[in-house]
């Protein structure tokens, strides 16, 4: 295996000013349209594991005011860290964003923000197998004219209970980014989901 | 850089961030106010600042923006501020609705129905619907907090008792969601309706109170009312005496001092396209 | 009927613009000032523009106070929009007025202290006649006497009633406070956020609330212990150096104010201080700060908050005078569509109310 510091660091936008502004619409369209496949325009080169609509996502919110989890692993660490400039924390439930490859972390264990400031919550950035807009979750609830279709391959089984225990919250709760390759799906804390069929 | 000197957008990279990263939250949560560290801008508070820094930090090559003041387009500020952004960011300006992607507004929604792939953006100058009834922020966030807006309850219901309606007719509050209490920023109580279940992304601005709150699409936006009074959006008893419209809120223009006057549209664009259709027609 | 919306636009702009330029400029046949001229000649005009303005620049406050024909609030608000552009490299080690190079140190409170008083540069003990010999043109004042050179460093007054045990220690704390300029205010108020409010807020709403509390609006019971004004260095630590590097020497004016305390059932009686700081020679704003900061620190020294002063929330959103100006002169915009939804609401209740 290379060590860390003599492997190279691959580049993060290619046009900082204009890649990180059309991913962004990319997220503000996702975070207001739930369930709609939003694919990424400008994508960073990012290294393994992350998916480039996840360090896409990063690079768009992250920065030295925003503290970050993530498991990626050390070479994401380094790429992170370089071109977001943000802090690394250890604790889940100390980060603004987390981005999780791996398992998903608990909802319950990430900052939800307070009654009053329910804005100062995590927003999870989480890495999944397939996001497809068919009938297999019926999403409604702002942002959604009746309700949309979503299928999303490689949650946990957990994930509908925990999901709907976020809302329970409401407002406080905790925003998901869902991943997969260029594509990107945003589930805010209002979106409710039923199981098609 | 542009040529000015100032990053795209006039803003630097960081503070659109940290906007950005507000209005993500502020979709999120439909109708909460998020504070934001508004910067110093170019234009003075009160003029337009929130929705500058929330154009500012939505806006892209691509777009093609829309600046309205009092529903027209040619007013000194509207002017101004699409001035600006066409200096700042090079952005196509337009003044038709239809092909507008961002639409930059004070006290006016365009008459013309907003598409899906459009952000409205409106400039606020108090966020805080309760602000007249308790000018405290500590206790208004409370208030917002355990969502106990019996204070402003308490305020229509003593309008109606007293005048028999409800005696605010812009900046009317509304519920969004369901949940939160809004202020719709100073349109008139006749634009109210058309935030309902909107198809186009509303985003709001206040920069000198600091604060950013959004409704999502298609979301509920209800005006506070009561059963036995409902919500009731006025405008003038008259057709636009320009393009006839008996639909869209109009402007009352004196003629001369004599009590002359007439009602046009004060949507400016609305009015234009129903002229020129009109002229086609004939 | 031929109707034009008289609605003014672009050319209206340009031409209001450009009468601007004209009157900006005044008569062509009169020399034009110079930056150079406006620094050192209205140099209190700067220091103000630079403290209100929040940005310690005399060069740009000059360059603002000319653009905004002398209209000090709108040159603070230039280069406030300024300075707001300017990248950020972070943030300055604590100013150390204790090294200050004084020209001004004047107490209220003992008649000789160690290092003296120190007149300086000061208005106080001129008599306010109009000076017509300074509206002929070419004088130029014989040179004021030189006096030896001041101590290095001169005690605090507070510091001397500190050693008696009679000044309430101020709570220290290495926390990095919070940041006006990025985190809107938020409720309650640390001291630190107020001090960052009050050091830019506008010099005459301090001075009134300053003043009130003097008129019974809140209790305050102050003695000047210290004002000193003179050159302090701005030093700065990178990150990457792991010492500090000076980067010059700035002018401040600092006054510490001395208030009665009566005491707690917890606390002896004893003396607290109100703290202002503010660029250059503002010796007028320093007071004021210092007494309104002392008056927002009813609460935590168990005293009602019963007056103007006393309240954070409407000392700190309404001492800016950049966000104050914005929203009062914004009533000169437009408001047409609300006015005419008030027009047909007031027609609607009296129509009812005549009962048609």
């Amino acid at each position: 295996m290379t060590p860390l510091d003599s492997m190279p660091l691959t580049p993060g936008f290619a046009d900082p000013v204009a890649d990180a502004q059309s991913c962004f619409r990319a997220l503000l369209e996702a975070m207001a349209r739930p369930g709609r496949v939003q694919r990424l325009a400008a994508l960073p080169e990012a290294p393994a594991p992350l998916s480039p609509a996840a360090a896409a996502a990063l690079l768009t919110m992250a920065d030295a005011e925003t503290p970050v989890w993530t498991d990626a692993g050390p070479a994401a660490e380094a790429w992170l860290r370089f071109h977001a400039g943000c802090p690394l924390v250890a604790r889940p439930g100390e980060a603004a964003f987390l981005l999780a490859s791996g398992p998903m972390p608990p909802l319950a264990a990430l900052a939800a923000g307070t009654e009053e400031e329910p804005h100062r919550s995590a927003t999870l950035v989480l890495q999944v197998a397939a996001l497809e807009e068919e009938e297999a979750w019926r999403l409604s609830g702002p942002g959604i004219e009746n309700s949309h279709p979503l299928r999303v391959e490689g949650l946990p089984d957990s994930f509908l209970p925990d999901w709907a225990a976020n809302a329970t919250r409401f407002p406080r709760g905790v925003d998901l980014v869902l991943c997969a390759g260029p594509r990107l799906v945003a589930l805010p804390r209002t979106t409710r989901i039923e199981e098609a069929g | 850089m542009t040529a000015l000197g100032y990053n795209f957008g006039y803003l630097d990279e960081n503070t659109k961030r940290m906007i950005r990263r507000a209005l993500l939250k502020a979709v999120a949560i439909p109708g909460h106010q998020v504070p934001f560290g508004a910067r110093e801008m170019p234009l003075p508070y009160g003029w337009g600042t929130g929705g500058i820094a929330v154009t500012a930090s939505v806006i892209g090559t691509g777009d093609r923006l829309k600046v309205i003041d009092q529903g027209a387009d040619d007013t000194t500020n509207a002017v101004s501020i699409r001035r600006f952004f066409a200096k700042v960011a090079g952005v196509a300006t337009t003044e038709s609705t239809a092909e507008a992607t961002i639409i930059q507004t004070r006290h006016r929604i365009p008459e013309t129905r907003l598409r899906e792939g459009q952000i409205l953006v409106y400039q606020v100058p108090m966020p805080e619907p309760l602000f007249r009834l308790e000018p405290r922020v500590a206790e208004t966030r409370r208030m917002h907090a355990l969502a106990d807006y019996g204070l402003m309850h308490v305020k229509l219901y003593e309008d109606i008792a007293r005048h028999g309606h409800v005696a605010i007719s812009y900046n009317y509050p509304v519920l969004v969601g369901g949940r939160y209490l809004m202020s719709p920023s100073p349109i008139p109580a006749f634009d109210n309706p058309k935030m309902d279940r909107m198809p186009a992304l509303q985003l709001f601005g206040a920069g000198r109170e600091k604060r950013i709150y959004a409704v999502p699409p298609y979301t509920s936006v209800r005006s506070l009312d009561f059963e036995d009074h409902p919500f009731q959006p006025v405008r003038a008893d008259a057709p636009c005496a320009l393009c006839g419209s008996r639909e869209s809120y109009l402007d009352e223009v004196l003629t001369d001092d004599q009590g002359g006057r007439m009602f046009v549209c004060s949507d400016t664009d609305y009015c234009n396209t129903r002229q020129t259709h009109r002229e086609a027609a004939e | 009927m031929a109707y034009v919306a008289v609605k003014g636009g672009e050319r209206a702009i340009e031409a209001a613009h450009a009468w601007l330029a004209e009157e900006r400029r005044g008569d062509p046949a009169l020399p034009e000032l110079s930056l150079d001229q406006i620094e050192a000649q209205l140099g209190l005009a700067v220091d103000r523009v630079m403290a209100e303005g929040a940005c310690h620049d005399r060069g740009l406050a000059a360059l603002a106070i000319k653009q905004a024909r002398g209209d000090l609030i709108e040159a603070a608000f230039l280069l406030r929009a300024y300075r707001t552009t300017l990248p950020r490299f972070g943030a300055s080690l604590p100013l150390e007025t204790d090294a200050m190079r004084i020209r001004r140190r004047i107490s209220a409170t003992y008649k000789e202290l160690p290092g003296g008083q120190v007149l300086g540069p000061t208005f106080d003990y001129t008599h306010r006649l109009l000076d017509f010999a300074l509206a002929a043109e070419g004088g130029t004042p014989p040179p004021a006497p030189e006096a030896e050179a001041a101590p290095a460093v001169m005690p605090r007054v507070t510091g001397l009633l500190a050693q008696e045990g009679l000044m309430a220690p101020e709570a220290s704390s290495e926390a990095e406070p919070c940041d006006l300029t990025r985190e809107p205010l938020a409720f309650p108020a640390e001291r630190p956020l107020r001090l960052q409010a009050l050091a830019r807020g506008d010099e005459g709403f301090l001075l009134s609330l300053g003043y009130s509390t003097q008129r019974g609006y809140g209790n305050a019971h102050p003695f000047v212990g210290e004002i000193r004004m003179g050159a302090v260095m701005v030093e700065f630590e990178p990150p990457e150096l792991g010492f500090a590097i000076e980067l010059g020497e700035i002018t401040v004016t600092e006054c510490q104010m001395v208030n009665q305390f009566a005491g707690t059932k917890t606390e002896p009686p004893q003396f607290t201080r109100g703290y202002g700081l503010v660029f250059g020679h503002g010796e007028r704003k320093a007071m004021a700060m210092a007494l309104v900061d002392r008056a927002l620190r009813a609460p935590e020294l168990g005293e009602p908050v019963e007056a103007p002063a006393q309240d954070q929330e409407f000392v700190l959103y309404h001492c800016d005078n950049v966000e104050a100006t914005g929203f009062v002169e914004h009533l000169k915009l437009p408001h047409y569509v609300d006015f005419q939804s008030e027009l047909e609401k007031i027609r609607l209740l009296r129509r009812e109310a005549s009962g048609e």
